[in-house]
This record gives C-alpha cells, structure tokens and sequence, in this order.
C-alpha cells in the first residue's frame, strides 16, 4: 500500500507554509517532498548572491515570483569594502528574463545596479511589480524612467539609502497615466527636485497608495498639496520641513495633516524647523513608527513630540534627544519596541552631545517593556548600567552598543565592559544580534561564547587581545551565522582550528586583524566548500606568509570560486601564482 | 632544514626583538610595516589573570620572515603577560609594545578604501610625492598617531582629557568608525549646514551641481551652498580629486608597480594645471571667478575641472585651480 501523501494533497497543505525556514525543513523530509515544496515556492531568499549560481535557484524555484538577494558584506555600509568588489545584480537579473519571465518582484540589497539592469527589468517581466533596492549603487535616474514608462503593473518602486547618480527628476514623469496600480513610492534618497504635478497627478490616480517617501527637495509647500490628494496614507516620508510659510499654508497644512486618519509611520522632517513640530501632534497618537534621525531639533521640541506618541513601537531618534528626552520615551511611549539613537556630530567623537550618556538608555530599558531591539550610539558607556539593562529587559533580541571611543572603558571604574555584555548575553537568552565596543579583553568573547547560544549575527570592533578571543566565538556560539570583524588582534590560531565552523556559517568578515596570507591559503586549500576571499589593494604574489592580509571574507558556496573577482581580491583558484602555503601546523 | 623547525626558529629571533621598542620596524616587500604583536600589554594589564589553558598549544604555530635564525623560543619574552603564556603571538614583528596590532590598520586610518589606490592619500593632509613612493612615512606618521592614543592606555583612560593634551592628530580618522553609513553622514552633514544657513535665509536647501573632472572615472557632486566663498570651494574639490590623479596613473598599469606609478605621476603633474569651469544657465561654458560668490551660486549649473591647455579657449586665466602639484615643492 502506498503511503505516500499525494502530491495534489501535499501542495495544498504548502501553500499554507509560507516560512522560507519551514520551507527548508519541509524539503528535507524525503525526495518527494523536496519536489512538491521547490515547484511551489514562490518566494525566494539569498542572503549571499554568491552562494549560489542564478541558473541554480531558477532551475530549483520554476514558480518563483518574488526573488530577494543581499551582495555586499553589511561592512560594506562603513565603507570597508573597496568599490569594484562584486555583487552585481546583473548575471541574476539575466538568467531570470530567461528562466522566469513570470518574476513580479525584486528586492536587492548591497548590490550593484546598473542602469542597463533596469532596463532589463522593464523589457523582460511582464507582469513587474515590485522593485525594492536598499544600500544599492551603479544606476542613474535614466534606469528609474526605464522601470516607470513600462512597468504598467509596477506597485512599489522603493529606493532606500541608494547612491544613485540624479540627472534631474524627469524620471517621475514618465510613469505612464495609465498607471494607477502603485501602493508604495519611495524615492528619498534622490537630490533632483522633481516636477510636483507630475507627482500631484500620479498621487491622485493612485487610490491603493499607501506609502510614500518624498524627498528632499520637495518643500512643505507641496506636501501640503501632496497630503490633501492622498489622507490614505499609512507611510509617509516628508521631504525638507523647513520653508517659511506664511499663516495660510501653516493652517492648511495643520488640516492636511489632521485628516491623515491612517497615518502610521512617519519619516522624513529634514531640517525641520521647531515652529513646525505642532504640525504633527495630531498624528502622533496613531504612530507606530517615527524616524526623526535626520530631524536636527533640540530636545525640548522632541520632548513636545514624543509625549504624544503614545502607540509608538519603532523610534529612531538622534542623541540630539539626550537624557531627558529618552526618560520621556520610556514614560510616554509603552510600546517601544525598538529604539535607534545615532550619532549627531558629523565626526561622531568630536562634537557629540555630552548631554547623552548610558543613562538614557537605562531609562528606556526600566519604562518599555518591550523592548526588544537596540541601537545606541554613545561616547562612553558602564558596566553597571549593562547590568541594570540586562536585568530590566532579559527579552532584548538585538543589542548593538557602539562606544564611539575606540578601547573606552567603563568611564566610572575604567575597567573594561567585559562585565557588562557579560550580563547581556547571560540574561538575554533569546539575543540574536549583537555589536560590541568599548574596551574589551579577551574574557568578555569568554562569556559570548558561554551564553550567547542564540546569536546569530556578531559585530567586533577594536576589541580582545588575542586568538583566544575567535577561538571562544568560534567554539562557543551554536547558532553562529554572521561574524563580522575589524581591527582585533588575533591571528590565524584561532580561524584555522575552527575551519569546520566556517561551513556552518554564512559568512566571516574580519579587517585589520592579524591573518597571515599563509593561513588563508591553507583554509582555502583545505576547505573547498568556502571562498576564501582575500581582498588587499597591494599585490600578494611575493608577499611571504606571515604577512598579514588587509582583509578576509569567507563565505560558504555552492557555486565555487566567483567569475567577476577584481584586481584587488585574490584567491587561490583566480591567482595561482600565489602558490600554496608553507605553513606548517602540527 | 624542515619547514616546520623553520619556522619555529623564526619566531624566537623575532621574539627577541620584542623588546627593544619603537625602534626595529620589520617591513614587508613594500616597505610597510608588518603586523605588530599581537594584543597589548596595557591592555592584557588589565585582564583576569585566571586564564585557563586550551588546545591552543597543540595546533601552535609560529610565524617569522623566511631567513631568522635562532634557538628555542623564550616564552618569557611574551608580550601578552603572564596570564597568556599560552598564546603565541602570531606576528612577532613588534616595532612597540604600545602598538595595537596590524599596520594594515594603520594604512586604513590613512586611507579611504573607496578607491583602489588612494591607500595612504586620503586622510594624509599634506600630499607629497615623497609619500606616495614611501608608505612607511605615512605608516611612521600613523603610528604615532596610534601610540599617542596607545599611551593613555595604561591607565586605561581614553577620555575627553585627550582632546586638550593631544594634538589633533590623535583623533585621526578612522575609515568606517563610528559605523554610521555614508549616506547618513552625508546627508547630516548638508543637514547642519543648512540649519545654520536658515536662520535669515528663508528657502534655502542644498544646491547640488555636478562636478567632472577630465579623466576621473565618474562625477562627484558638490553642495554649492556649503561654501561661502571660492577658496572653500577650491579646496574642498581638491581635496576630492587629489585621488583622482593618482588613480589615473595608478588604474592604468595593470601590475600597478611603483615605478611606473612614479612616472606616470610625474608626467600628470609636471606642468599641467588644472582650471575650474562651470556652465551658466545659458548653456556657455566659463571660468570660475569673474563674478561675485552669490551670483556665481545663482548661475552655476554645472562643474568642470579641465585641463589647463584645454580652457585656454576661454578666455584669461582667471581662476586657476592647481592640483596637489604645488605640494611637491
């Protein structure tokens, strides 16, 4: 008797698992199940464009509609990755027109983009609909046009942190008037002021848009107009909130903003000026979510904001908001789940406000139940106050500290924050994230290692004193999935003993540490099944082994070594001439 | 001899010069400094001394220049400090004691790794030739850079004291730290500059032109109401095509040696000035500086750095924008 659940039986019950991690379980269970899962999945996720060869996921995922890839290492955002590096989306975009010319969306991340990558798009997809590029570079605003003028079903066309070279701000004009599909349009990140009624009319005939992130060069003037042709918006980013308006548009603008019943998010407010803060009180009680990170307002007028937004959830704020401000946050804003306080000294260490310190974030720990998720910027930092943190809020999943002072210690005892993240990962048993700083010796990686069974994804700067430090991570942390690394003083002990681990990983990044050239060859030697980058701007051929390299990143693969490796990142499949190893380990 | 007996020896030669500090700088092919010791003793000072022992001994390496000889090594001679012994460092190629590791990181203080061959040109203030040929000045400059920071480490205060006792130096800048991205320090840097600006100027945002230079191999833009005069204007375009005069000389060579760098260099900058143009509303092409800022900002669309023989169709000199040429003397 065959027990076998039939296939027609089996999809209907997977069209209800919409996990991609349950999805991968499912397709482990047997032979017959991996078929019936990859023919349906529609989604598909990869967190390393270079783990896998396009022709492979398309081969896999006949069904897919919705295709997401990550390129650059997330140190690339900090400048660390040289320009030229990789992750180009074109061999995926191509194999796609190809392969699944039913592909309705795109989102990319740290990729390269180029104009002619859109144009592809546009002529290949004929059902195209969303296209969401984060931290993405190489196109013009000529690539834009290309996706506006035939993308007749295009719904969401998001551009978030893109460096993107602006040849004006026609691009906008040439969304068709034929197209009134489109739910979500960001394009904040672009200079060029673009034409208002061309934006007015594409607003007005767009009933399910839902989103919308002007940008800067749009004055209050027009939003105010923008406003009043869509009070359904559930997202809105405001361009420059600061334009003298005489009283007329004031109030007219206070309405617009009063009838936005759905508003949620809000984001935006470059250079708002403090007068025009009231404007927003009457939707502060529905957000959900605020960014003022770019709002360069004083305290007091945060203070007069944040009061009111009772239903808050997400808040990123810069430390402009001091103290006092963040002890109003944790009164006012019980459901802050996340919080991010960035830097507001252009140098960050030299004209950051002194008037923020660890306290802050103590206070929001004590009045936010929860919170969950943290990103805090800060010149210095204590143990205790990690200790408090940790104890009020053992459900944080996300902990990023970034002590701006290289090697800062504990600024009340000047001991080292070892003690601190200690608590951290002691207490947070579910911390999935986390960014060290400060100064740390090897004991604070002891304890990460001990307690951290849940991280995933680990941020190292200027920290430990020796291998012992990797070795504790590398040894210690189970679910180890990101680690990422910059100037740390271990060595090639550490790495090469825990080789094996780095095929359970995604990916290791480590910078200005002290890996010889000899062990990178030899990991590459012995572990077929990773790239072993070496990414250096000087020439290694006759380097010796012990010299160390600038930087490393490893990566586990199923598509071997990389056809589009620059001058400046070596390997030992693309440079032979490096020979092999010479070291010798016992 | 077999590689491993080697390489043990290596490390004890190296080991030995451990102390003999700031003085001895092993140098790599290309002049610049090896990676110093692992860790630092201020640091280690610091630390629990109840280190447990692992199976770091078993899988010990040791790595020094082809070459040294010596005995056993010394593992008295053990910069991390007592509580380390079992720790090799792995590089001991120790210029100081006082240095974190890696010199690698130094060259990253001193350079943007955005373009390829702007290593030790970015953050350098004065560009000389003499640096470009001999990153080991540059590297020498970093790390006293790095030991001025470093000496406040044993008292393990690196607090805002600094600021009044050091030289500005001191807080030389480090590619990528804090981790803020580009994009948002870009955009706050025009932010603050305009919320200084809106006071009295009612409307006034960034004024973004594009800025090409002949040769460079993609445009910059420049916020126009950033600066309050030419001289600000100037410099900072200097600054931002220094690089590209040398990646011109530097992307061209495909092995990328230093001789050919060297006369590529020369040949660049022997002579050849450089003039800043703009295109006014009407589309003409004309030299920077005939008219007054304020109206220059009004008119300009555009940017060009061009090369001197070039401009010379339009017209007098008037404004001459001369590459880091003049730094050589």
């Amino acid at each position: 008797m065959d027990l076998r659940l039939p296939s027609k039986v089996l999809e209907h019950i997977l069209s209800f698992v919409d996990s991609n991690e349950d999805r991968n379980s499912v397709s482990l269970v047997c032979k017959s199940w991996f078929e019936t899962e990859r023919r349906t999945r529609k989604r598909v996720i990869v967190r390393n464009c270079y783990a896998v060869t396009p022709e492979a996921v398309a081969r896999r995922f006949p069904e897919m509609r919705s295709l997401t890839l990550k390129g650059k290492p997330h140190f690339a955002d900090y400048n660390l990755v040289p320009d030229g590096w990789g992750g180009y989306a074109w061999p995926w975009i191509e194999a796609m027109a190809v392969k699944c010319p039913s592909l309705e969306e795109l989102r990319l991340k740290r990729m390269v983009v180029t104009d002619e990558c859109l144009e592809k798009i546009a002529a290949s997809f004929k059902d195209f609909k969303v296209l969401v590029l984060t931290s993405c570079e190489g196109f013009s605003t000529d690539g834009l046009a290309a996706i506006a003028v035939a993308c007749s079903n295009l719904r969401e066309l998001e551009l978030r942190e893109c460096i993107v070279e602006d040849l004006g701000g026609d691009w906008l004009s040439y969304f068709p008037e034929t197209l009134t599909s489109l739910v979500s349009l960001d394009f904040s990140c672009l200079d060029s002021e673009v034409k208002l009624s061309d934006l007015e009319r594409l607003v007005s005939r767009s009933p399910n848009l839902k989103s919308l992130k002007l940008n800067r060069a749009v004055s209050l003037d027009a939003l105010g107009s923008l406003l009043r042709l869509a009070p359904q918006l559930v997202e809105l980013g405001t361009g420059s909130f600061s334009d003298k308006l005489d009283q007329e548009a004031v109030s007219k603008l206070s309405q617009a903003f009063s009838e936005m019943k759905e508003l949620k998010s809000l984001s935006g407010l470059w250079d708002v000026l403090p007068e025009y803060i009231p404007l927003l009180y009457s939707v502060c009680p529905g957000l959900t979510s605020l960014n003022l990170s770019y709002a360069t307002v004083q305290m007091p007028n945060l203070v007069e904001l944040l009061t009111r937004c009772s239903n808050l959830q997400k808040l990123w704020v810069m430390d402009l908001i001091e103290d006092k401000g963040l002890e109003v946050v944790a009164s006012s804003c019980k459901e802050l789940r996340e919080l991010r306080v960035f830097p507001s000294g252009a140098e960050g260490l030299n004209d950051t406000n002194v008037a923020m310190t660890e306290q802050g974030l103590v206070s929001v720990s004590e009045g936010c139940p929860n919170l969950e998720s943290v990103l805090y910027f800060c010149v210095q930092f204590t143990n205790a106050a990690m200790i408090t943190i940790a104890r009020n809020r053992p459900n944080l999943k996300c902990f990023r500290l970034c002590v701006m002072e290289p090697f800062a210690p504990d600024h009340k005892t000047q001991k080292p924050l070892d003690e601190g993240f200690k608590a951290i990962v002691e207490r947070c048993k579910d911390l999935q994230r986390l960014s060290v700083s400060g100064l740390l010796t090897d004991k604070a990686f002891e304890y990460i290692g001990t307690h951290g069974k849940k991280l995933r994804m680990l941020s190292i700067a200027f920290a430990g004193d020796s291998d012992l430090m990797l070795h504790h991570l590398l040894s210690g942390c189970e679910s180890l999935n990101k680690l990422e690394i910059r100037d740390c003083p271990f060595g090639d002990t550490a790495l090469l003993e825990n080789a094996a681990k780095l095929e359970t990983m995604r990916s290791l990044w480590m910078s200005s540490c002290c890996v010889s050239f000899g062990a990178c060859k030899l990991l590459s030697q012995k572990m077929p099944k990773l790239n072993v980058e070496v990414i250096d701007e000087h020439p290694l051929e006759t380097r010796p082994d012990s010299s160390p390299v600038e930087r490393i990143y490893i990566y586990r693969t199923l598509a071997g070594p990389r056809l589009d490796m620059p001058e400046f990142v070596w390997t030992i499949q693309k440079n032979p001439e490096i020979g092999v190893s010479h070291l010798a380990i016992k | 001899m077999s590689p491993e007996e080697e390489l043990q020896s290596n490390g004890s030669v190296a080991s030995s010069t451990r102390n003999i500090v700031g003085v001895l700088k092993e140098h790599n092919y290309l002049g610049l400094s090896d990676c110093s010791s692992v860790g630092s003793s201020n640091l280690s000072g610091l630390a629990d001394d109840d280190k447990a022992t692992i199976s770091l001994k078993a899988t010990e390496l040791t790595l020094g220049l082809p070459g040294s000889q010596s005995p056993a090594r010394d593992t008295e001679l053990n910069l991390l400090g007592p509580a380390k012994l079992d720790e090799k460092p792995f590089f001991p190629l120790l210029p100081s004691k006082d240095e974190m590791c890696s010199s690698s990181s130094h060259k990253n203080i001193a350079s943007g790794n955005k373009r390829g061959f702007s290593d030790t040109m970015d953050k350098v203030p004065l560009y000389t030739e003499k640096n470009w040929m001999f990153p080991e000045a540059v590297v020498a400059t970093q790390s006293v850079i790095k030991k001025e920071v470093a000496q406040n480490l044993p008292k393990g205060k690196l607090s805002t004291t600094n600021n009044s006792s050091s030289p500005p130096a001191a807080k030389a800048q480090i590619v990528g730290w804090p981790p803020v991205r580009s994009y948002r320090k870009n955009t706050l840097a025009t932010t603050c500059k305009n919320s200084d600006e809106v006071d009295g100027k009612p409307g006034s945002g960034p004024l973004f032109v594009k800025v090409s230079m002949d040769g460079a191999p993609y445009l910059r833009k420049v916020d126009l109401r950033s600066y309050t005069n030419y001289g600000e204007l100037s410099a900072a375009l200097e600054k931002m095509f220094t690089t590209f005069t040398l990646g011109q000389c530097g992307t061209s060579g495909a092995t990328g040696k230093d001789v050919r760098n060297e006369t590529k260099l020369k040949d660049l900058l022997n002579g050849k000035d450089y003039v800043l143009t703009y295109e006014d509303k009407d589309g003409d092409w004309m030299l920077v500086g005939d008219f007054s800022w304020e109206i220059f900002i009004g008119v300009c669309k555009k940017l060009k750095i061009m090369k001197g023989c070039d401009a010379i169709g339009l017209g007098m000199f008037c404004f001459l924008l001369v590459m880091p040429l003049k730094s050589l003397v």
